[in-house]
C-alpha cells in the first residue's frame, strides 16, 4: 500500500470527532507548532517541504506565504478556499466530510505561521452538511482550547469562522472569493495588488486550498524534508484524486505523486480499470479545464515512455500532447462518449459559469456553447470547427482570471485531439445524435489500453 | 412589473433574527456586509424563496441598499427570486455526473413530476432543475435538496422514484 499522510486514519469509526482524531495522534502539528516553533520557522518547514498548492494553480505554499506583507498595525488573513466547483473534483467534500479536524488543525498551524488571529474557511454554500460538520470540529476544538484567546498558554489567539458560498464556480477564484467574503458578487479583482497585500478587507491575506491546509500538519509533525522525500521530483508528497466518470470504483485515492497514470487507472488499489469491460476512449486529467487527452497519450508521453501522476509528467508535451495536474480531478471516458457531447456539456458549464465582468469570456463562452450545441445536434457547418479555435484562443489570456482559459482550453484540445469526431459530426448529422464515431474510426487510431500492471 | 407575491409583507422569526446577529458577530466591525451571503441562506431555508420585500428586511437589518442585496442574490445560482416547490429537486448536469446517466435522471423527474423545468407541481411540493457540478463526481449521478442540502448519490430511476414518495409522505 502507497503511503498516505492525509487519508491514513480514514476508515477509524469516529475518526471525525475531536476525542478520536487526538487518539490518532491529531493537533501534535498545534502543540509543536505553538510551543517550540516560531511562525518564520513553521513557514520554513513548508517551504522545505516542497508543496504545491492542491486548488489547481500548483504554486508553491511556503512561497505564497513569505510573499504576505506584515505591515504594523494591519490585521492579517487566512483564507481558507473550500469553494470547490471544478467539475470532476470532489476530494476537498470528503476531506472536510470524513475528516473534518485535520483542515481544522492545518488552519490553525497556518494562521499561526502567518499571524492571523481570524481566519475564514469558505465553503461552497451546496456543501451545507459539511458547513455543519466543520462547525460542530470548531466548536469541539475550541472547547479543548485549540481555539480562541491564549491557544495552549503560548499568547496566541485565533478564530475561526466558515463562511458559505452562495453557489458560483467564479468563487473557487482565489480574490473572487475575498470580494464574495466581503459580502458582494464574485467579480475577480485585477491583480496587482495581489491578495498577499491587499486581500480581505484590504488587508494582507492568504487564500489556501483546504488540501494544501490539511497537507501543513503532516509537514510539521515530520519536518518538511520528511515531506520532501516522497513524491518525485518538485512533484513532492501526497495528492489526494478525485476520480470519476467511467471506471470500475471511482471515488477519492491518496496517491504518492509519480505514480504511473496506468496504474492509477488499471489496478485494483484505485480504479479498477473502466467500468462494463469497457476501452478507455480518453481522459480529463485534473479538472473540467485542463486539456482532454486521447487515451494513448494519457497512458504514455509522446515518446513512449509511461506517464506520471505528478506535476511535471502531466504537463510533459506542453499542450501538444500534455495537459495538466490541476485540482487532481481525473474524469475518464469510455469508448461510447461522445466527446463533442461533453465539450459542448462543458462550454455550457463556463458560460453559465462566466461571472460576466469581460467581454471575451463573457461573450466568448456563450458562443462557443451556441457552436457546439448545434454541432452535437446535427446542424454544424465544416467551418465551425476553425471557428470554435478560433473563439477559444481569443478568449484566452484576455480575461482579468483565469476562468477565460478554463473555457477555452477544453474545447481547444478536444478539437485538437479528436478533429475526425467534430468532422464526423458535421457530415453525419442524423448518424451522430445515436450513434458513437468509436475508436477506430480515427485517422490516427487511439491505440486500445495495453495493461502492463501485475493487477 | 413584479407580481403581488413579490410585494407581499414578510416577516422573520425571532430566531431567524438571533441568527443573523450571531452571523454578524463573526466579522470584524464595520464588516457586518461580509454577513450578506450567510443571512441570504438563512432567510431563504425560512420562507422558501427571497422575495423582494425579504431583501429590502435583509437590506435593513444590514444597513445597506437595497440593490446591494438585489445584486448579490441575483448572482448567485442558490437563491430563488421566484417562488419554488417545498422541495427543490436540484440534479447536477455537469459532465462527469452526465457520463453516468445525468440526463436520464433528470428525464425521469419531468416525467415522474410531469413539471417541466423550473416549474411547480399544482400541489405546490416540488419544482426540479439542472444545475453545474456539485462536487459530488464520484457519486454521480447526484441530487440535492434544500434548505439542509441533502444529497442523494448513484441515483436510477428506482431510487429517485423511491425519494419522491418519501418526501410526499412527510
Amino acid at each position: 500500500m502507497a503511503r498516505k499522510l492525509l487519508l491514513e486514519h480514514i476508515n477509524v469509526p469516529g475518526i471525525h470527532t475531536l476525542d478520536v482524531y487526538r487518539q490518532k495522534g491529531g493537533y501534535r502539528a498545534v502543540e509543536k507548532a505553538l510551543k517550540t516553533l516560531s511562525p518564520d520557522e513553521v513557514v520554513e518547514e513548508v517551504k522545505k517541504s516542497g508543496l504545491r498548492g492542491r486548488g489547481g494553480a500548483g504554486f508553491p505554499t511556503g512561497m505564497k506565504w513569505s510573499f504576505l506583507a506584515k505591515p504594523e498595525g494591519v490585521a492579517r488573513y487566512l483564507v481558507c478556499n473550500a469553494d470547490e466547483s471544478e467539475p470532476g473534483t470532489f476530494k476537498d467534500r470528503y476531506l472536510m466530510t470524513h475528516i473534518p479536524h485535520a483542515l481544522i488543525e492545518g488552519m490553525i498551524v497556518a494562521s499561526f505561521a502567518l499571524g492571523a488571529n481570524t481566519s475564514y474557511i469558505y465553503v461552497r454554500g451546496e456543501m451545507m452538511p459539511q458547513i455543519r460538520i466543520l462547525e460542530r470540529a470548531i466548536a469541539e476544538a475550541k472547547n479543548a482550547g485549540f481555539l480562541g484567546k491564549n491557544i495552549l498558554g503560548s499568547g496566541y489567539d485565533l478564530e475561526l469562522y466558515v463562511q458559505p458560498g452562495g453557489g458560483a464556480y467564479i468563487c473557487g477564484e482565489e480574490t473572487a472569493l475575498l470580494e464574495s467574503l466581503e459580502g458582494k458578487r464574485g467579480n475577480p479583482r485585477i491583480k496587482p495588488p495581489f491578495p498577499a497585500i491587499a486581500g480581505l478587507y484590504g488587508c494582507p491575506t492568504v487564500v489556501n486550498n483546504v488540501e494544501s491546509i490539511a497537507a501543513v500538519v503532516p509537514i510539521i509533525n515530520d519536518g518538511g524534508d520528511e515531506y520532501a522525500k516522497v513524491g518525485i521530483g518538485r512533484s513532492t508528497g501526497t495528492k489526494l484524486i478525485s476520480a470519476s466518470g467511467n471506471l470500475v470504483r471511482p471515488g477519492v485515492y491518496e496517491i504518492e505523486l509519480g505514480l504511473p497514470v496506468e496504474e492509477f487507472i488499471y489496478s485494483d488499489e484505485y480504479c479498477g480499470g473502466i467500468a462494463n469491460g469497457k476501452r478507455l476512449k480518453a481522459t480529463v486529467a485534473g479538472g473540467s479545464s485542463v486539456p482532454v487527452l486521447p487515451a494513448n497519450l494519457t497512458l504514455k508521453l509522446a515518446n513512449g515512455e509511461p506517464r506520471l501522476m505528478s506535476y511535471e509528467s502531466l504537463s510533459e508535451g506542453g499542450f501538444a500532447t500534455g495537459t495538466m495536474m490541476g485540482s487532481g480531478g481525473f474524469i475518464a471516458f469510455d469508448e461510447d462518449q461522445c466527446i463533442v457531447r461533453n465539450t459542448w456539456n462543458f462550454a455550457r458549464f463556463y458560460h453559465h459559469e462566466s461571472c460576466g465582468q469581460c467581454s471575451p469570456c463573457r461573450e466568448g463562452t456563450g458562443w462557443m456553447e451556441k457552436v457546439l450545441h448545434r454541432l452535437e445536434y446535427g446542424h454544424g457547418k465544416m467551418s465551425d470547427i476553425d471557428l470554435l479555435v478560433d473563439v477559444s484562443k481569443k478568449i484566452e489570456g484576455n480575461t482579468i482570471c483565469p476562468l477565460g482559459d478554463a473555457a477555452a482550453w477544453p474545447v481547444a484540445s478536444a478539437i485538437r485531439h479528436f478533429r475526425d469526431e467534430f468532422e464526423w459530426h458535421v457530415k453525419e448529422p442524423v448518424k451522430s445524435l445515436d450513434t458513437n464515431y468509436g475508436l477506430a474510426n480515427y485517422a490516427e487510431p487511439i491505440a486500445k489500453a495495453e495493461v502492463t500492471t501485475g493487477n | 412589473m413584479l407580481k403581488v407575491e413579490e410585494q407581499q409583507p414578510v416577516e422573520f422569526s425571532a430566531a431567524l433574527i438571533e441568527k443573523f446577529d450571531e452571523i454578524i458577530s463573526r466579522y470584524p466591525q464595520g464588516k457586518h456586509k461580509s454577513a450578506l451571503l450567510p443571512m441570504l441562506h438563512e432567510t431563504q431555508a425560512e420562507l422558501g424563496w427571497l422575495s423582494t420585500s425579504a431583501m429590502d428586511k435583509v437590506a435593513a437589518h444590514l444597513d445597506i441598499l437595497p440593490i446591494e442585496v438585489y445584486e448579490v442574490a441575483s448572482f448567485y445560482s442558490m437563491y430563488f427570486l421566484r417562488p419554488q416547490g417545498k422541495y427543490v429537486l436540484e440534479v447536477c448536469r455537469t459532465g462527469p455526473c452526465c457520463l453516468v446517466g445525468a440526463e436520464k435522471i433528470m428525464n425521469h423527474i419531468e416525467q415522474s413530476l410531469g413539471v417541466k423545468e423550473g416549474e411547480v407541481t399544482p400541489d405546490g411540493l416540488f419544482s426540479w432543475r439542472g444545475v453545474e457540478c456539485l462536487a459530488a463526481c464520484g457519486y454521480g449521478p447526484v441530487l440535492q435538496i434544500g434548505p439542509e442540502y441533502t444529497f442523494y448519490e448513484n441515483l436510477d430511476a428506482q431510487k429517485v422514484d423511491e425519494l419522491i414518495q418519501d418526501l410526499r409522505k412527510k
